[in-house]
């Protein structure tokens, strides 16, 4: 049974409860973390407690929660900043929504319960534009909690304050990066600047500043109601607890599930998404978001945590698993990839801005059956030192998708520039449609069908494509049902 | 402080807390390849984007290379700066950047100037290991800057030159990926825009992406035309430069070969812009005493301060941004200015020829004049007061251009009577210059006495706000100078609050004043060569035998000869003006 494999932490009360009523979240033990660390822990407690549970940034890196938490704890300030970052932009990939749409107080919880550790008073949720209902609930959620005295001037009746606002991302992807998130909360143009010094130290208006996930978030109170050592024990060796993630492509389960860290990817692919679709051949899964990685048919072992998808070029990322079968070329994918990231690079620095747009140039000319053995090399060469010098994490990793590939399916990569063909029969610059002789029958249905008439051939006779002038839009091999038009 | 330990290719050494891989660099003498950054101790300018990934060095510990201009030391670090991997890396990084460049060095006007070339040679780069898509954008052309964005490598200097020191606004990144580019608001044309054309952008530009409008041609053009007669004037910061731009070493007055390689070129009448700088004094001093006794004796339409008006991006700067104090500036148009009126009106008659038969031609540090003598209250049906501005970058290269062996050159003086000048006039490139020029005769004029000592020492520093106590006579005079677009601004927000009061106020639009003006030879980041400029100036003046504007001889002949007195109304017909409010954005 495929459900014995989800573990739901992150994602607990969404669909259970009424996500406009604040009750309804108390009802299920909601808040009480947040009361819990204001009467009985020490911002220090809340701090060591977080380091105890081994919970790790959801939204990409994977630092660890308390040690980000204990930074923006050590240094003065008069104004600290808690910002939730739900600019969720990877393609396909949607947890947060849900988690926002579906129980937006235990974010906000968990911001209250971040202040507190670290001595903040000010929280901003830096949310993308494109959710207005996770935006509407939100808003519900702030008042209502406020009215509880939940949020706002002395929480529970404590000397501890919290104010709570929104501000709204105007669709840049790179806006998921936290410096460029926060000049984007300031009013500047979304572009990430070097680090250090860290948001926890000089952040948002130059204060301490923390920047967590929605996901991460959600996850808190929990641990804070169920305390570390039950969280501890989730998960793998590095990795705790539980990760969410968004299934999509080539699988037959699409949508989100929720799965113990150090899972393995048979497990999430195979039993919890029960497989590709019409018996096709799994050939690898993207991880990690557009400037994550490819994990293959001989990953299907490997247990997933933050080590373990760094070791295969990929990343846990924010949680999107976008699947392929063996009707996909590699090399086509990783330039779908790229060309995401080469538009939505913020184009500050050299590797990143024209870096993407080089390597996404060079898998252009691969998949026509113009590259060349030397571009291949050069792609290797040019996305490991895009790697070593790109300012923010996104260009660190954006060449990601080619590395990964090329790791387990160079030689899909050598048969576009070699043998000039797409063995995934996916590059159509690189096929031809033919007509097996012994199959055709000569019932003209293919001639009348191609929109370029380059099929000549009288009825009951075999025909032929003329290979100039076909355009490879597969009209033929659809119509023809006598299975004698074969691609290649 | 605190110090910090590092160890650089095996050389160790000890910081202050706080700085960055690149100080210790330079401590221990070991060069580190750079491109966007820039920083200019005497500006407050620090360029740390870190956006070109050029000084990408290795720091033992660290999993991806780091910025060497923008990482902090800490406690212990060991870095290597010439690995093979960083070496790969800045090869990589600068291949990619000349695979969006134009490969036209050769017909680009920065060509031996440009950083980006420098890097390229330094790293013995033959082939661009990269093809693909170029940068293509339209080409902005204002009266005195060229935007050429194809060249831009998104380096930012100029947006933090435009932002944080001129606090002007008007450049910012924008567009995402590949075609992210600096540019105005909305793709605004820079002349349509609140740009001052200060031209401080194009001093940092590293490539040929900002350049000035060359008006090098019109000059040669005039020259070789037999109808028009030709008189030059050069601006008091030129001489402090030029030979730089001919190959000289900074730190010398190049006066004498200046006129003498002006009259080789052709030019009919050399003159000098000091001349009409002493004239300014009278005009802009007296304006000032006039409102001083008016505003003493409780009239309240008198506005003080009174502030200065030499600076053409100063003036454009506050039609933008402080369109509510228009009556505040002194109406006296600028030096450049008055030598045209004069030029066109009183020496055209004097020669007998009509104002059109003369051509006049301004060698400016400056872009802003160009856009000054274009605007359209400085021209007679037409015609304009200054017909060509140049600045010392385009003089460097037109002495080239006429083969002329600029450092071989005698030493020559200026024709009369518009060449001679007193010890106040040369300082009017300075920061501080103004002031001090104004003050001399203020003092003379207003006590009837003798001052004792002509140096101003509290006006004379390189830094952006200066303010002194000036006693003349019975009267405690406040005096505040500033330079600088961003210095300017704070210093008029505080006068405009009221937080602060002054008499008078001298405004220059670039660090420094003129000898830092944007069409000053490239300082490349040396802020030693400003400082030299800055001490050839106040050399020349102490070398005068007058030094105080009204003994010029000329100016008190061309007062009983033609205009009068100073404010009289054919001064004011010919040497005063007005401004315009203009929009915000």
């Amino acid at each position: 049974m495929a459900e014995k494999k989800q573990l739901r932490i992150a994602t607990r009360n969404s669909g259970f409860i009424d996500p406009e009523n604040i009750d309804s979240y108390i009802a299920v033990g909601g808040y009480l973390g947040l009361a819990k660390c204001i009467s009985e822990m020490t911002p220090e407690q809340v701090i060591e407690e977080m380091k105890n549970s081994g919970l790790r940034g959801r939204g990409g890196a994977g630092f660890p929660t308390g040690v980000k938490w204990g930074f923006a704890a050590k240094y003065q300030s008069d104004t600290k900043y808690v910002v939730c970052n739900a600019d969720e932009g990877d393609p396909g990939a949607f947890m947060d929504r849900a988690v926002l749409e579906g129980d937006p107080h235990s974010v906000l919880e968990a911001m209250a319960i971040g202040a507190y550790a670290i001595g903040g008073n000010k929280g901003t949720i830096y949310i993308r534009a494109e959710y207005p209902l996770a935006i509407e609930r939100l808003k519900i959620a702030i008042a209502q909690a406020e009215e509880k005295g939940l949020l706002g001037a002395n929480i529970l009746g404590s000397d501890f304050s919290f104010d709570l606002d929104i501000k709204y991302g105007a669709g840049a992807f790179v806006c998921g990066e936290e410096t460029a998130l926060i000049a984007s909360m300031e009013g500047s143009r979304g572009e990430p600047y070097t680090k250090p010094p860290f948001p926890a130290e000089a952040g948002y208006w130059d204060k301490p500043t923390i920047v967590n996930n929605v996901e991460t978030l959600s996850i808190i109170p929990a641990i804070l109601v169920k305390g570390a050592d039950w969280f501890n024990k989730i998960g793998s060796e590095t990795s705790k607890g539980t990760k969410v993630f968004a299934l999509a492509g080539k699988i037959k389960n699409v949508g989100l599930v929720e799965v113990p860290m150090g899972i393995t990817l048979q497990e999430v692919i195979m039993e919890v998404g029960g497989g590709c679709p019409g018996g096709k051949k799994f050939k690898a899964v993207q991880t990690g978001g557009p400037s994550g990685g490819a994990l293959t048919y001989k990953d299907l072992d490997a247990p997933i945590d933050y080590e373990n998808l760094i070791a295969r070029n990929s990343m846990m990322g924010s949680g999107g698993m976008i699947v392929m079968d063996e009707d996909d070329c590699m090399v086509a994918v990783a330039k779908f990839f790229l060309d995401f990231t080469m538009e939505e690079t913020c184009g500050k620095c050299t590797p990143c801005r024209i870096g993407s747009k080089r390597i996404y140039e060079t898998l252009d000319r691969i998949t026509m059956g113009q590259g060349t053995q030397e571009d291949i090399e050069k792609l290797k060469s040019l996305s490991v030192n895009i790697k070593d010098t790109a300012l923010c994490g996104l260009g660190q990793t954006m060449p990601n998708p080619v590395l990964s590939t090329m790791r387990v399916f160079e030689d899909e990569y050598t048969a576009h520039v070699v043998d000039k063909k797409c063995p995934a029969g996916v590059c159509s610059d690189l096929l031809e449609f033919t007509v097996v002789a012994d199959k055709c029958v000569g019932c003209t249905l293919c001639a009348k069908v191609c929109p370029v008439d380059c099929i000549s051939g009288a009825a009951k006779e075999v025909h032929v494509i003329d290979q100039a002038a076909c355009i490879k839009c597969g009209a033929c091999l659809d119509k023809c049902k006598f299975d004698a038009i074969i691609k290649q | 402080m605190s110090m910090l330990n590092i160890t650089i290719d095996g050389k160790a050494t000890q910081v202050p807390a706080g700085s960055k891989i690149i100080d210790a660099c330079q401590q221990l003498d070991i060069n580190v390849p750079t491109l966007c950054y820039l920083n200019l101790d005497v500006m407050k300018y620090n360029n740390m984007a870190a956006s070109c990934r050029v000084c990408v060095v290795e720091v033992e510990g660290r999993r991806n290379l780091a910025p060497a201009c923008a990482t902090p030391i800490m406690d212990g670090m060991v870095v290597k700066t010439n690995t093979l991997r960083v070496l790969l890396a800045r090869k990589t990084v600068l291949e990619l950047l000349l695979s969006d460049h134009p490969k036209d060095c050769l017909v680009c006007s920065k060509s031996g100037d440009c950083e980006l070339q420098d890097l390229a040679e330094d790293f013995g780069i033959r082939e661009v290991g990269f093809t693909g898509a170029m940068s293509t954008y339209r080409q902005d052309v204002s009266p005195s800057i060229i935007r050429d964005m194809d060249k831009c490598v998104m380096c930012r200097r100029c947006e933090t030159m435009c932002n944080d020191i001129q606090s002007c606004g008007v450049l910012s990144g924008v567009n995402r990926g590949f075609e992210a580019v600096v540019a105005p608001a909305f793709e605004m044309n820079l002349e349509d825009s609140v740009c001052t054309n200060c031209g401080q952008c194009t001093q940092v530009c590293p490539v040929g992406a900002l350049v000035e409008n060359d008006h090098t041609w019109k000059v040669i053009d005039a020259l070789a035309d037999p109808e028009k007669v030709t008189v030059v004037q050069t601006a008091p910061a030129v001489r402090a430069a030029i030979g730089e731009a001919c190959g000289m070493e900074p730190g010398q007055s190049f006066t004498g070969k200046m006129a003498a390689a002006l009259r080789h070129l052709g030019f009919d009448h050399v003159f000098d812009t000091d001349w009409a700088a002493d004239l300014t004094i009278m005009e802009e001093g007296s304006e000032f005493l006039d409102r001083l006794q008016k505003f003493l004796d409780g009239d309240k339409n008198v506005k003080l301060p009174i502030m200065t008006s030499c600076c053409p991006g100063w003036v454009k700067f506050f039609e933008h941004q402080f369109p509510d104090m228009l009556d505040v500036p002194s109406t006296a148009k600028s030096p450049q200015q008055m030598f045209g009126a004069i030029a066109k009106n009183y020496y055209a008659d004097l020669l007998g020829i009509p104002r059109e038969k003369m051509v006049v031609v301004s060698v400016m540090p400056c872009l802003a004049k160009k856009y000054e003598a274009a605007r359209p209250e400085f021209a007679v049906d037409g015609n304009p007061d200054v017909d060509i501005v140049i600045s010392s970058r385009e003089l460097g290269r037109l002495i080239k251009t006429m083969n002329i062996d600029f450092a071989s050159l005698p030493e020559e003086d200026f024709d009369n009577p518009l060449g001679y000048s007193t010890g106040a006039a040369p300082i009017f490139g300075n920061s501080g210059g103004v002031m001090e020029a104004a003050l001399r005769t203020a003092y003379e004029l207003a006590t009837g006495e003798t001052l004792p000592a002509v140096e101003f020492e509290a006006v004379r520093a390189l830094t952006g706000i200066k303010t002194a106590d000036i006693q003349v006579g019975p009267h405690t005079l406040k005096v505040g100078v500033a330079s600088g677009l961003g210095n300017a601004r704070e210093l008029l927000d505080k006068v405009r609050s009221g937080e602060e009061q002054f008499h008078v106020i001298e405004i220059m639009a670039c660090p420094g004043g003129c000898i830092g003006g944007g069409g000053q030879p490239y300082h490349h980041g040396d802020m030693e060569i400003l400082k030299k400029r800055n001490e050839v100036l106040y050399k020349e003046d102490e070398g005068k035998p007058e030094r105080k504007s009204h003994e010029n001889p000329y100016i008190v002949e061309i007062y009983e000869k033609y205009l009068g007195k100073p404010l009289s109304e054919k001064a004011h017909h010919l040497l005063h003006t007005h401004y315009f409010k203009r929009q915000q954005l």
